[in-house]
């Protein structure tokens, strides 16, 4: 069984954010930029299961402009057996990254895809959901233990009240959560390693996907910053703000 | 044109996220209908009839939708939508799994988490966990909508005068099975609910520890929270994550014990109306956002906090 994981080029999760003076759009000059940390999961999870055994080849798919071959090779450098560059310098909204993975899908036919959950810049968390409706297969989104069966995997997924299991039929997508497993680092001869595995490139045109975004992005502003708060000196002091001034409690 | 609010239940009461995704749809133009989709939940339909503003509640009632599975719930909606300028459904777990997969089916984008309505296609929406907030406008005919509840006050459980109407049952698509579930029980208050919340994070130590925090909470009549640090190392269950990747909270009171204050921490709690922050490290970032800091060491503390509490 063949796995495609999705690696987006993301900003470094240690940066925070600032939009830029004029509204227009986040401020990402000379910001630090790595694999999405969710992406990362992803990864390490279909590495595991190479690892174990049910699973064959890897494939890392990145969309977004060159830069992006970074974040595959670090995917190779982790373990993934080559590489995919949808190249575009355009923005790509979530519908539009799905509508392409599901043109390489069609292509590769991989027994499952693994997602993320989340892209820690857009926070869509919508991708996986989108793709797997398109391909119209089965989806164990925001995944804390994936066991593949036969025909069918078992997920647990986290949902608000606890953990969730389900079985879903393969092929199927899974979308990876924060629990499902702690990414390894990259070890420095496998960066040399990296190096020689296949990186292809295609363009949204070549896979026949239009990537007109759907949402106009009108304007960016900072969030209303709180206020400055006040140390107190002890808890007797905190009770008496919390009751007098505050009024919570 | 109206919205569609597809309904979070368990096939028995109605979760009250529904009724903030109600309160965002009754912003936009037009009427607001309400979807049920489940399993014996004739309760829940009637209970969303009378929810203040809705007008029109559609009941599918079959065995395939008593869990929400987004491969069966997603075309149901996908049939109804035609009729819809919007549709929405609360962000929580259950709702960000399946508006994703019915979007894709109606070939339109989605608004994630949105915490303003601006007019019938233009939102606001906090993205970089809430660093920035951008305003965005939809191009598309439906517009397909997830709604961060802490951001809308919910609306009256009565007042509706809505109509129940039965409607057809699609097919059980057959991808996925409901297999079972874990759900934390605890006698306090929920997370999303609650208008104190206690976290405690990495500075806690270990599970037993926690019973420190527990004390607070219980003394406060509060939900008990966690950062991502005490979650991971295994001193509460996951659902008590708050965060950007977590659950988002904005209660009257929200103390954090023993965490840094991480950007994705923060990006969980940071609308609070009153955040206390108890660190031992005075430049914890944590401090910044804090309206009352008490450096000191928690373990000291929060005892101390709880029997100055009672006098
Ligand atoms: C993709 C991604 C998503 C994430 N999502 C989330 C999320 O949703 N929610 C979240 O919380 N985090 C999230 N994180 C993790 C986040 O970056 C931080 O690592 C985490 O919030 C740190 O938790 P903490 O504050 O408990 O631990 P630490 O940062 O280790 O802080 C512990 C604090 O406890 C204090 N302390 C220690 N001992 C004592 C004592 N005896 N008395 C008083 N104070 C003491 C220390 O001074 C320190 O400030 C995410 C990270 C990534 C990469
Ligand atoms: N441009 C992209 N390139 C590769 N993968 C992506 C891209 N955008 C999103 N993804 C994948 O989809 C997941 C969810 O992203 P989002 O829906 O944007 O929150 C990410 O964690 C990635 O796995």
């Amino acid at each position: 069984m063949k796995i495609l994981v999705a690696v987006k080029r993301a900003i470094d999760y240690n940066v925070k954010a600032r939009p830029k003076s004029d509204g227009s759009g986040v401020d990402l000059a000379n910001v630090k930029m790595s694999m999405n940390p969710f992406d990362e999961i992803a990864v390490e999870e279909a590495i595991r299961l190479q690892e174990a055994g049910k699973a064959g080849e890897i494939v890392a798919v990145s969309v977004g402009p060159a830069a992006c071959q970074e974040t595959l090779r670090t995917a190779m450098a982790m373990g993934a057996d080559r590489g995919i560059l949808v190249q575009t310098d355009d923005e790509v909204q979530p519908l539009a990254v799905a509508k392409l993975l599901k043109a390489l899908v069609d292509k590769e036919q991989p027994g499952l895809v693994i997602l993320g959950k989340q892209a820690i810049d857009d926070d869509s968390n919508q991708t996986g959901q989108m793709l797997a409706g398109l391909l119209g297969w089965g989806q164990g989104t925001f995944a804390a233990k994936v066991e593949i069966g036969d025909g069918t995997a078992s997920v647990k997924r986290e949902v608000d009240g606890g953990i969730q299991t389900l079985t879903v039929k393969l092929p199927l997508v899974v979308t990876a959560d924060l629990r499902l497993n702690e990414p390894r680092y990259v070890k420095l001869p496998n960066i040399m390693k990296a190096k020689k595995k296949p990186l292809d490139t295609v363009t949204p045109a070549d896979l026949g996907v239009d990537i007109t975004p759907r949402i106009k992005l009108v304007k960016v502003s900072e969030p209303p910053a709180r206020a400055g708060g006040v140390k107190v000196a002890d808890v007797n002091e905190l009770v008496a703000k919390l009751r007098n001034e505050a009024k919570v409690i | 044109m109206s919205s569609l609010v597809i309904a979070e239940h368990n096939n028995q009461t109605l979760n009250v996220a529904t009724l903030n995704a109600v309160a965002a749809a009754a912003k936009l133009a037009g009427d607001v209908h309400v979807l049920v989709a489940g399993h014996n939940c004739g309760a829940v339909a009637q209970a969303a009839a009378h929810a203040a503003g809705v007008s029109k509640v559609l009941c599918a009632d079959a065995p395939h939708y008593a869990h929400a599975l987004a491969e069966n719930v997603a075309p149901l909606v996908v049939g109804l939508a035609g009729a819809y300028s919007h549709v929405l459904v609360a962000a929580t777990t259950s709702g960000k799994n399946v508006m994703p997969r019915i979007a894709a089916l109606l070939d339109v984008a989605q608004l994630s988490e949105i915490i303003e309505v601006k007019s019938d296609d233009t939102f606001v929406r906090p993205i970089y966990a809430g660093n920035v907030l951008a305003t965005v406008q939809s191009l598309d005919g439906i517009k397909a909508i997830t709604v961060r509840t802490t951001a809308f006050d919910p609306v009256a459980t009565t007042g509706g005068t809505g109509t129940v109407e039965a409607i057809a049952a699609g097919p059980d698509a057959g991808l996925s099975q409901f297999v079972g579930e874990e759900l934390t029980k605890s006698s306090r208050p929920e997370l999303a609910a609650a208008s104190i919340i206690v976290s405690g994070g990495r500075g806690v130590g270990s599970s037993e520890n926690f019973a420190i925090i527990e004390a607070l909470a219980d003394k406060l009549g509060a939900a008990v929270g966690a950062s991502r640090a005490a979650v991971d190392a295994g001193y509460v269950p996951n659902d008590y994550q708050v965060g950007q990747t977590g659950k988002v909270v904005a209660p009257q009171l929200y103390v954090a014990i023993g965490i840094s204050g991480a950007i994705q921490h923060l990006a969980g709690m940071k609308d609070s109306k009153v955040i206390v922050a108890i660190n031992k490290d005075e430049e914890a970032p944590i401090f910044q956002v804090a309206d009352y800091g008490l450096v000191g060491d928690l373990f000291k503390e929060v005892p101390a906090l709880v029997e100055a509490l009672s006098k």
